[in-house]
C-alpha cells in the first residue's frame, strides 16, 4: 500500500515517531452511511500531509475526528501517544468557511483562541499582532470580516490558528472558497510561512495540483466508504523558491499519476 | 439512553398534551372559575361545533376571511410584482408598505366602522388590511430573488416580455409568494378575529361576547380552542403547498 | 402532529425582511435586474418626498371629494392633530397608554428572552416550549383579550397582560431561533480552541443571537402596540383608544383620524428608531462599511 513512500530524510531525532497516529478509525452514521471504513494512518512530525480524495469521501470527517470534534464509531486517534478524546491545545484548525466572528474585528478574531484560554488582553493582542503581520494582514486589524476579501479572511483564520502555538495545524479545504489566483498566492505564502513556523500540517483538499504543490506526503482516500487507497511522496523539496515547484518534473509526474488513480472513482 | 436521544424520539408536538394535562390539573384543583378543566372544555367543544349558532358564525367568518384574503391576493401580488420589476413603483410605495406592515392597524378598525358600516364589510376590510402588506413585500422579494442570469438566458433564447414574466419571473418568485401567502393567512385570521371582537355583533365575535357576558367559561374556551385549531390547520395547509415548492427556493 | 423545524421562515423573518428602516433611509442595497439600488443612491429623498406627496395628496383629494363624511381630508386631520396637541389631549392619552406598553414589553423582554434562550440551549425546554409558542404565534390570541377583564378588571394590569399576551410568542421564538441558528462552524471553532460550554454560550451564541433577540423585541413592541390599542378599545376605554372611540361616537372624525395617525406615527417612529439602533449596535460590521 505504501508503494511510493520512501524513508523520509532524517532532520531531527523526533522524525521517526509519528506525531499523529490513526488506528482503525471508522465512521458509520445512524442512517447506515459509512463515511470512513477502517483508516490506519501515521502523520510524520514536521511534515505537511494532505488528505486527498473525491468530494464527499469523508476527508473532512477524518480531519474533524483528528481535531476531536467528532468521535469515531470505531478505532482511535493518538497524538503524541495520547488518545484523543476531544479538542486539545496541541491541535489548531483552519476552517473552510473561515469561522470568523462577524461581529468582531480582525484583531479580536485573531486573538480569539487566546481569549478563550484566558490570556490577558494586552498580551494576546500583542501575540495576535505578530501573526497578523506574519500572514500579511497588517493595517486591517480594525476591519470586520465582511470588509475583507475571501483570501484576507482566510489569512485571519490562519493567523488565529498560529497564535495558540499548536504543534499541529489542521487545514480543512482552507483555500477552496477563494479564487484561483488568490489561491496560488495563499499556497505560496503558506509554504514560506511554514519555513518559519515549525508545524506538522494536516491539509484537506480536493485539488490534485494543490496537494502535490504543498505536500510532503499525500494520502489518497477512496470513495465512500472511504479507505486509504494509496500514499504518495512527491519528493519535491519545499525549502527552495516556491515558484520553482510547478516546473519540477516530479510535480508534473505526481499530478498525472494521482489523476490516474483518482479517475476510477469518478463517473 | 440519554435524555437528549429520548426527546429526539418523541414527536415535538406531543408536549402540547403535557400542557393540556397541566391545564386539566389547574382546572380541577386550581379553584379558578375562569379555567375549567380541559376535559370538560373538550366535551363542550364537540357539542359546540354541532350547534347552528357555531355553524352560522363559521359561515359568516369564513365569508369575511375568504373575501378579505381574495382581495389581498388580487391587490397584493400584482402590487408586489410591480414593485419588484419597476423601480419607480418600488420607490414610491416601499415606505408605506413598510409602515403598514408593522403599524398597529387595529387602531384603524374604529375608523372603518363609520365608513363601511358596523358589519361584514368592516371585517372584510380588516382582513384585507392585515393580510395585504406581507404579500406585497414577499412577492417583491421573490421577484428580486430570481437570478438575473435566468432572465438573461430567457432573453437570449428570444423570449418575449410576457414569456419572461410568466415562464421565468413568476415561477421563480413562487416560493416567496407562497411564504407571503402563509404569513398573510396568519395575519388575516388575526384580522378577522380582531375585526369581529371589536364589532362584537358578528360571527365568532358575537359568540365570544355572548359566552363572556353569561360567564359560560367552558363554551368560551371551547370556542377559543376551536378557532385556534381552525387557524392552525388553515396555516399548515398553506404550509404544505409552500414546502412543495421550497426545493428550488435556495437555487435560483 | 406537525414537526416544527426551527429553520422555516416565519412571521419573524418576514417582518425582519421588511425593516422599518426604509423609513429611516437605511434599507440595505437590493439587487435587481438592472443592477444594484443603493438606499441613498440617486437622490433618495426626492422619491421619499414624492412618495409622501402621492399618498397624502390622494388622501386629501379623496377627503375633499368627499367619499364620505367619515373620511375627512388630510389637511383637516392635521389641523385637528395640532389642536389636540395644543390642548394636551395626547399628553393625557399617552400618559395612560404607554405605561402598560412599557411594563408589558419590559416583562417580556426579561422573561420572554430568558425563556427563548433556555429553549435554544436546552433540548428539554425546547421540547416543552416550542410547539406551544408556535401555536400561540399562529393563533389569533386577541380573542382572549376580552377575558382579561375577568382576571384583572378594567385596569392597567389588564392592558399590560394584553401586551404580554400578544408580544411574548414572537420574542420567545426569535430568541430561541437566534441561539439555535448559531453558525455550527463557529461552535466547532470555539470547541477547537478549547472554549468551555460557558464561553460557547457567552462568546459565540449570545453575541450571534443578540441581533435576532433585539429584532424579536422590536417585533414584540409592534405586537404590544396592537395589544394595548385592542385592550383600550375592548376592555378599558382610556388613553388613546378612548380618544379614538370617543371622537367616533360624537362624529368628530377629524379628531378620530388625528388620534389614529398619532398612534400609527408613534409606532412607526419607535420601530424605525429601534431598527436603526439595531443596525448600529448589533451589526457593527454593517454600520462601518
Amino acid at each position: 500500500m505504501n508503494a511510493m513512500t520512501r524513508p523520509l530524510p532524517a532532520k531531527s531525532p523526533d522524525e521517526g515517531t509519528p506525531i499523529v497516529r490513526v488506528e482503525g478509525v471508522a465512521m458509520r452514521y445512524a442512517s447506515g452511511v459509512t463515511a470512513l471504513d477502517g483508516i490506519d494512518l501515521d502523520f510524520p512530525r514536521g511534515k505537511l500531509t494532505t488528505l486527498l480524495g473525491p468530494s464527499g469521501c469523508g476527508k473532512t470527517t477524518l480531519l474533524k475526528i483528528i481535531a476531536g470534534l467528532i468521535r469515531p464509531t470505531a478505532g482511535s486517534v493518538q497524538v503524541e501517544g495520547r488518545p484523543v478524546t476531544g479538542p486539545g491545545p496541541e491541535r489548531a484548525l483552519v476552517f473552510q468557511d473561515f469561522a470568523l466572528l462577524p461581529w468582531a474585528t480582525v484583531l479580536r478574531n485573531v486573538a480569539f483562541g487566546l481569549e478563550l484560554r484566558g490570556t490577558p488582553k494586552a498580551e494576546r493582542e500583542a501575540i495576535a499582532e505578530k501573526y497578523i503581520r506574519e500572514v500579511g494582514l497588517s493595517g486591517f486589524e480594525n476591519q470586520y470580516p465582511n470588509q475583507l476579501s475571501g483570501g484576507m479572511r482566510q489569512r485571519a483564520g490562519l493567523a488565529r490558528a498560529l497564535t495558540v502555538n499548536s504543534d499541529i495545524l489542521m487545514m480543512d479545504e482552507p483555500f477552496s472558497a477563494v479564487d484561483e489566483q488568490m489561491r496560488r498566492k495563499l499556497q505560496e505564502d503558506l509554504l514560506s510561512l511554514l519555513q518559519v513556523e515549525q508545524k506538522t500540517v494536516i491539509f484537506v483538499t480536493h485539488s490534485i495540483e494543490e496537494a502535490v504543490y504543498l505536500s510532503d506526503r499525500i494520502v489518497l482516500l477512496s470513495r465512500r466508504p472511504s479507505r486509504v487507497s494509496a500514499i504518495r511522496d512527491p519528493g519535491i523539496p519545499h525549502d527552495g523558491p516556491p515558484d520553482q515547484i510547478r516546473r519540477d518534473q516530479r510535480y508534473l509526474d505526481t499530478v498525472d499519476e494521482i489523476w490516474d488513480t483518482l479517475k476510477q472513482y469518478l463517473q | 439512553m440519554t435524555p437528549r436521544s429520548l426527546l429526539d424520539r418523541v414527536p415535538s408536538g406531543l408536549s402540547l398534551v403535557v400542557w393540556a394535562a397541566v391545564w386539566e390539573l389547574i382546572g380541577r384543583f386550581g379553584g379558578v372559575d375562569l379555567i375549567p378543566p380541559m376535559s370538560s372544555i373538550a366535551v363542550k367543544a364537540v357539542e359546540i361545533v354541532q350547534t347552528d349558532s357555531f355553524l352560522e358564525a363559521l359561515a359568516v367568518t369564513a365569508q369575511a376571511f375568504g373575501i378579505g384574503m381574495a382581495l389581498a391576493i388580487v391587490v397584493g401580488i400584482p402590487l408586489g410584482v410591480a414593485m419588484g420589476v419597476w423601480r419607480p413603483a418600488e420607490k414610491l410605495l416601499n415606505v408605506w408598505v413598510n409602515i403598514f406592515i408593522s403599524a398597529p392597524l387595529t387602531a384603524l378598525v374604529p375608523a372603518l366602522m363609520p365608513l363601511l358600516g358596523i358589519g361584514q364589510t368592516t371585517v372584510i376590510a380588516t382582513v384585507f388590511l392585515f393580510a395585504v402588506w406581507v404579500l406585497v413585500i414577499d412577492t417583491q422579494a421573490g421577484i428580486r430573488h430570481v437570478g438575473s442570469s435566468l432572465v438573461d438566458m430567457a432573453r437570449l433564447f428570444g423570449g418575449t416580455r410576457t414569456q419572461i414574466f410568466f415562464k421565468v419571473l413568476l415561477p421563480g418568485a413562487l416560493p416567496e409568494i407562497l411564504t407571503g401567502l402563509r404569513l398573510a393567512v396568519v395575519r388575516g385570521v388575526k384580522g378577522v378575529v380582531i375585526g369581529q371582537i371589536i364589532i362584537a355583533l358578528l360571527g365568532f365575535g358575537e359568540l365570544f361576547e355572548l359566552y363572556l357576558q353569561n360567564f359560560l367559561m367552558e363554551e368560551f374556551w371551547a370556542l377559543v380552542f376551536v378557532v385556534f385549531a381552525l387557524a392552525f390547520v388553515l396555516v399548515e395547509a398553506v404550509g404544505v403547498v409552500e414546502r412543495r415548492f421550497d426545493f428550488y427556493a435556495g437555487s435560483r | 402532529m406537525t414537526q416544527i423545524e426551527p429553520s422555516r421562515r416565519t412571521e419573524a423573518d418576514a417582518a425582519a425582511l421588511a425593516p422599518a428602516a426604509a423609513v429611516a433611509g437605511t434599507a440595505p442595497p437590493i439587487a435587481t435586474e438592472d443592477g444594484v439600488i443603493g438606499a441613498r443612491s440617486d437622490a433618495g429623498w426626492i422619491w421619499q418626498l414624492a412618495s409622501f406627496v402621492l399618498v397624502l395628496g390622494a388622501w386629501e383629494i379623496a377627503g375633499r371629494w368627499p367619499i364620505s363624511l367619515a373620511f375627512p381630508p388630510f389637511s383637516r386631520v392635521m389641523t385637528a392633530l395640532v389642536e389636540m396637541t395644543a390642548a394636551g389631549d395626547f399628553t393625557h392619552a399617552y400618559a395612560i397608554t404607554l405605561p402598560p406598553l412599557v411594563v408589558g414589553v419590559t416583562v417580556v423582554g426579561v422573561l420572554g428572552v430568558a425563556l427563548g434562550i433556555a429553549m435554544g440551549l436546552s433540548r428539554g425546554f425546547e421540547w416543552i416550549g416550542m410547539p406551544l409558542m408556535v401555536v400561540l404565534q399562529t393563533a389569533p390570541i386577541a380573542a382572549l383579550i376580552p377575558l382579561l377583564t375577568y382576571f384583572y378588571g378594567v385596569s392597567a394590569t389588564s392592558k399590560t397582560a394584553a401586551v404580554i399576551l400578544l408580544s411574548a410568542p414572537i420574542v420567545v421564538l426569535n430568541s430561541y431561533r437566534g441561539i439555535r441558528n448559531t453558525n455550527a462552524s463557529l461552535i466547532d471553532m470555539c470547541r477547537c480552541f478549547l472554549g468551555t460550554r460557558l464561553q460557547q454560550v457567552t462568546k459565540i451564541m449570545l453575541p450571534h443571537a443578540s441581533g435576532m433577540i433585539f429584532a424579536g423585541l422590536r417585533l414584540g413592541i409592534s405586537a404590544g402596540f396592537i395589544g394595548v390599542v385592542l385592550a383600550e378599545l375592548l376592555i378599558s376605554p382610556t388613553g388613546i383608544g378612548d380618544l379614538i372611540s370617543y371622537n367616533r361616537s360624537i362624529a368628530r372624525y377629524d379628531k378620530m383620524f388625528a388620534a389614529i395617525v398619532s398612534i400609527l406615527a408613534l409606532a412607526t417612529i419607535t420601530l424605525s428608531v429601534l431598527q436603526r439602533l439595531e443596525n448600529r449596535l448589533f451589526r457593527p460590521d454593517h454600520a462601518v462599511s
